[in-house]
């Protein structure tokens, strides 16, 4: 039986060196096809004697499937080599840019009115929005400023006729409001607003948003206590120093003009805060009687109170933007900062 | 109102430093804008008296002065004014003296001549505008002694900008009596005894509108030396006030404006014809200011007159002509009180702005005016001599305003400050701030004293109380309220919500102001009534938007002259137009694209942008809206947009957009990149959406089948896709445009349009009849409808 040991040894070898599928096929066909060299042995089986013939044929057998398993294991390396190739030819550079539109984004302002919208609305504010060519009556007669009040003057307005004007403040749309809902009143209005003024630090168009908070049992208290959290909340900064300094709102009575620690510099004193370490950003105070007046609120059952804040001022603080007409050229680079 | 210290000092002296003082005034709502000192860095100098003066022996307009300053040998100084005498003192800058400008003084030689030190003229030392020649000072200054002690320069000029309704603190007296309430510390009132006259000159006064004047006071003073020098410390207070030296009697008057907040005139009595009239003026009378402008009153402004002509504005400005002169004899006296109402606008009317008026318009306490004219006679007669005659005083009291008493109740103290202090507490501030406090139980009766004119309600009341109270020891206290769930509308849009898309889709927020220059609004939306501003701040922003375009293009030029080639840029906001006779404010959302389709990117070549870019763009907003079936694409024409890619984007029968390539002409004129393509829509449009509603889904799988067909080239897909949907009937789950081809194999005029049907049942699976018989109907129905043949 020596030539069925040798021939193990061949087919054994041939597997071994076969390169590739079609040559192990080849092999398996010389070795293990129907007329393959092992299957002949089997054929031949019948030369032998008959004691012999069992014993012969468990042998050839063993050997067949010797030979039938190292086929599949050699094929299972051939694949397992293919797909490494394949896969290794398939590389990209994962390093190399992404394809498609870049996200936009929003303008600064943008970002800011959504927060202070997003710090409001969960305490019941509704957002509200009013005309910005506005009359002369709800721009400035309603919120207690008559013809040639100096708070007037201070306005800087533009005008259309002697009675339309550009929005001088948000202001406007807590009249329109109150005109409109019966109290309990909770509303802010964002938007764009006008003076007639350019410079470093005016730009003729900005925006405001404007707070309005009319119920029965309402202090100026509880107005320190909404802006003390919300300019907490809008800096995130738990420890924020505010203080609230009396001013004057014709549509407010008792006024407050708020400062809040400078957040520049913490305080210590800088040019951002002009060295006071206070920074003004926001005004407010308790609705005026004659405001409610006019517009057919009992004085007697309801107070409110009423604020306003600089968008601007407060997204240059927020972003340490330093220059405010960056607000209004649109330039790529600036706007990009914001993504 | 900008002030000294060192005067207010003298009415109120607070044991506090500066810092403090102006602290409280700050913390009290009188907010200090500045502090600054009096005079920055005039220690080095001395008083130096001339010796002697002669003449340079090289240089005309030079002289060689010794001056002496006090003990040591005098210096020789060469000096150039005019106004040099032996006997004169004046600032004398030493060598090794620093003079504002960091201008140091050096020993040196004018001319061959030594110099050991410069004379100075007010303006070498900040003080003041005048540089005429040398300032002169006082013949009671001693030779070498310190200016700044001579002057008092170690003062600190405070400006305080005071809110509206606090008139009565445009004063000295005014900011001491705050000063005396909010640090508990005594005013000493300066003593105003009234003069008795000694002549009995009076001129007529007729006060015509008592309603516009209800107290108006004259007096003749005879024989006033106008040449009489303004005393050193009064010139200096009117500087540290900012105002100017302007001879004595101008300065006299403005002195008792600043320190009892009483404004004055002073006329020339020769030149008075007759008595005082005050009246309004008539229609179209003129009269030259004392600042030489002639200006043409109208009937709305009182003025002060004589038997002839307008005088002055009330309350405003003199006129030139009854102004006084150098040489000014005889002079009437006048102050009177005119209420806010009357006097406020006239100013800004014609154009000024003055101290009368601005104290005027924001009230001056109509008990003043006895008490500012004898201040006036006294200073006058005391600096410049002369003799005063009687007062004449025209009140009608009627119209005086007067102080009534309010109420103040307890339980609205507390209600809107949020705390009650105790009674004694509030007492006490009402008394400090001199009001007149009586009652007991729930409720006061406070009186105001006739300066505090700005109180007339409880609320003014309570916010005295609150400010003195001080407002950062009132108490924070966070809002209880109701748990109210609030209304939310799922299927609304808001603004935010089509942002975000946009957002997501590449582009950038701008922001851009809502007035834009006409010309280029009128290149880009002509057709539409813009709305002018009567008084814009320059000629490119004259107008509002009627279209987000303008603004937009500008900032997509701004951003293609700084190499940003491509862009994606939008904003929100609204636009204004007029139609017939009524304006409108619409929101609007816009976008401009411009540049290639996607950044540029390392494995090919850029492609630019088309309209097809924008219109998915526009799609995706559209889609929100919940049902973009709704919205057609009509092409159409507009002014800015390419002809033949342009389209309105319609509602129904409602235009509510535009989009398009910007037409090559515009593009051209505004040196725009020809591939730029801009939309707008109208909000309201996209702002309702629908709620979602279920659809069963269908189990059994669906059939694709293409259709390529060959039509006129003229046909818009739209046509032909709805003439699809209706020929497929139910079955038609989505068609698709695959192929759009002109060229070879096609006649020229026609087009090739290949659709993808897909095709689908709810109950069963589709057999291959269903399929041809749907794409059957399809084709003839397209044959017959337009002409539509199979390509092959």
């Amino acid at each position: 039986m020596s030539s069925l040991d040798e021939l193990e040894q061949q087919a054994l070898q041939a597997v071994a060196e076969a390169g590739d599928a079609a040559i192990l096929d080849d092999v398996r066909v010389r070795y293990l096809g129907k007329k393959g060299l092992l299957t002949q042995q089997l054929k031949q089986l019948g030369a032998l004697p008959a004691e012999q013939r069992p014993a012969a044929g468990q042998e050839i057998n063993r050997v067949k499937q010797q030979v039938q398993q190292a086929i599949e294991i050699r094929g299972e390396v051939l694949q397992a080599s293919l797909l490494n190739e394949q896969l290794a030819s398939e590389t990209v550079d994962v390093t190399l840019p992404g394809r498609g539109h870049t996200q936009g984004g929003l303008h600064p302002v943008t970002h800011t009115l959504r927060r202070i919208e997003q710090l409001f609305r969960p305490l019941g504010f509704t957002v509200e929005e009013g005309p910005e060519i506005e009359d002369d009556h709800h721009n400035f007669g309603a919120l207690n400023i008559p013809d040639h009040h100096p708070a007037r003057a201070m306005h800087d307005t533009f005008y259309f006729d002697a009675h339309t004007l550009l929005r001088t403040h948000t202001s406007p749309v807590q009249v329109r409001v109150m005109e409109q809902r019966q109290p309990p009143l909770r509303i802010i209005a964002p938007g764009r607003v006008y003076r007639c003024d350019s410079d470093l630090t005016h730009t003729p168009m900005f925006h405001q948003v404007e707070g309005l908070l009319v119920d029965e049992h309402v202090s100026f208290a509880n107005l320190k206590g909404l802006i003390d959290e919300f300019l907490r909340a809008f800096f995130e900064r738990e420890d924020l120093a505010v203080r609230f300094r009396p001013s004057y709102f014709p549509f407010t009575e008792p006024s407050a003009e708020v400062d809040i620690q400078c957040v520049m510099c913490a305080g210590e004193g800088c040019r951002v805060c002009g060295q006071s370490g206070w920074l003004e950003v926001l005004g407010c105070g308790m609705v005026h009687p004659k405001v409610f007046e006019q517009v057919g609120i009992d004085n007697e059952r309801y107070t409110g109170f009423a604020f306003g804040m600089g968008v601007e001022r407060l997204a240059m603080l927020r972003y340490g933007v330093n220059d405010l007409r960056l607000f209004f050229e649109n330039d790529m680079n600036f706007l990009a900062q914001f993504n | 109102m900008k002030f000294s210290e060192k005067w207010l000092r003298e009415w109120v002296d607070p044991p506090v430093s500066t810092a403090e003082l102006v602290e409280q005034l700050t913390m009290a709502g009188l907010e200090v804008d500045s502090v600054e000192p009096a005079a920055a860095g005039l220690g080095d100098l001395v008083v130096g008296e001339v010796v002697s003066v002669d003449a340079h022996p090289d240089a005309d307009k030079l002289r060689v002065c010794s001056v002496a300053i006090g003990a040591g040998q005098p210096l020789q100084v060469v000096c150039g004014a005019p106004n040099v005498a032996v006997g004169g003192k004046y600032p004398l800058a030493p060598v090794g003296a620093r003079l504002p400008g960091d201008l140091k003084i050096k020993k040196s030689r004018l001319r061959g001549i030594e110099s050991h030190g410069m004379l100075c003229s007010a303006s070498e030392l900040g003080l003041s505008e005048d540089h005429a020649g040398l300032m002169t000072l006082p013949a009671e200054a001693q030779a070498g002694q310190s200016l700044q002690t001579l002057l008092g320069l170690d003062d600190t000029i405070i400006d305080i900008d005071l809110t509206p309704n606090r008139g009565d603190c445009l004063g000295i007296e005014g900011i001491a009596r705050e000063v005396g309430t909010l640090l508990r510390c005594p005013v000493s009132v300066v003593e105003i005894k009234p003069l008795a006259a000694t002549i009995d000159d009076t001129l007529d006064i007729e006060v015509q509108s008592p309603q516009a004047c209800p107290q108006y006071l004259g007096r003749v003073l005879r024989g006033i030396d106008v040449m009489a020098q303004t005393p050193l410390w009064m010139q200096e207070r009117l500087r540290r006030s900012g105002l100017r030296s302007l001879g004595i009697v101008v300065d006299v008057t403005n002195y008792v404006l600043l320190e009892l907040g009483q404004p004055m005139h002073a006329f020339d009595l020769a030149h008075l014809a007759g008595g005082i009239h005050v009246r309004y003026a008539r229609q179209g009378e003129q009269l030259t200011l004392l600042d030489e402008r002639m200006i043409t009153l109208d009937d709305r402004t009182l003025v002060i007159a004589d038997h002839e002509k307008p005088l002055a504005i009330a309350g405003v400005m003199g006129g030139i002509h009854t102004g006084v002169q150098d040489d000014t004899v005889d002079v009437f006296l006048e102050c009177a009180f005119f209420p806010p109402d009357i006097i406020a606008g006239r100013a800004r009317t014609y154009g000024m702005h003055t101290e009368s008026a601005y104290r005027f318009e924001r009230g001056v306490d109509p008990g003043l005016q006895h008490r500012a004219i004898e201040r006036a006679t006294a200073l006058l007669i005391d600096i410049a001599g002369g003799e005063a005659g009687p007062v004449t005083s025209v009140t009608a009291a009627q119209y005086l305003p007067v102080s009534i008493p309010v109420t103040l109740r307890k339980e609205r103290i507390r209600r809107v400050l949020g705390i009650l202090p105790g009674a004694d507490e509030v007492t006490d501030i009402l008394t400090r701030l001199g009001m007149t406090v009586t009652g007991q139980g729930d409720d006061w009766q406070v009186q105001s004293p006739t300066y505090r004119f700005d109180i007339a309600l409880e609320a003014d009341l309570i916010e005295e109380i609150g400010r003195v109270y001080g407002y950062n020891r009132l108490p924070s206290v966070v809002l209880q309220g109701a748990l109210d769930v609030q209304p939310l509308d799922e299927a609304e849009n808001t603004i935010e919500d089509l942002c975000n898309v946009l957002v997501s889709r590449g582009y950038q927020e701008a922001v851009t102001y809502s007035f834009v220059d006409p010309a280029l609004q009128a290149s880009i939306n002509p057709h539409m009534m813009p709305v002018p501003l009567a008084n814009p701040i320059s000629s490119e922003m004259a107008e509002m938007r009627t279209s987000l375009w303008p603004g937009l293009l500008t900032a997509v030029l701004y951003n293609l002259r700084r190499q940003k080639a491509r862009l994606r840029l939008f904003e929100h906001g609204l636009r204004f137009y007029s139609r017939d006779g009524e304006i409108h404010q619409d929101m609007m959302l816009a976008g401009v694209i411009t540049g290639s389709r996607l950044p540029e990117y390392w494995d090919g070549k850029g492609v630019p942008v088309d309209f097809f870019d924008i219109k998915g763009d526009v799609g995706s907003l559209l889609a929100l809206a919940g049902n973009d079936k709704a919205f057609e694409f009509v092409a159409a024409g507009h002014p800015a947009l390419h002809p033949g890619q342009s389209a309105q984007i319609r509602c129904g029968e409602r235009s509510v957009g535009w989009i398009g390539r910007i037409h090559p002409l515009l593009a051209g004129q505004l040196d725009l990149n020809p591939d730029s393509l801009v939309f707008e829509l109208e909000y309201a449009a996209l702002e309702t959406g629908q709620l979602a509603k279920f659809q069963p889904i269908s189990r059994f799988p669906s059939i694709r089948r293409d259709l390529a067909v060959v039509v006129d080239d003229t046909l818009s897909v739209a046509d032909l896709q709805t003439a699809v949907q209706q020929a497929a009937g139910d079955l038609l789950q989505e068609l698709l445009i695959f192929d759009v081809y002109r060229g070879k194999g096609i006649e020229t005029g026609r087009k090739s349009i290949a659709f993808g049907l897909i095709l689908q049942d709810y109950s069963r699976t589709l057999k291959e009849q269903d399929v041809e018989g749907v794409v059957t109907h399809v084709t003839d129905r397209l044959g017959k409808e337009f002409g539509a043949t199979l390509r092959d």
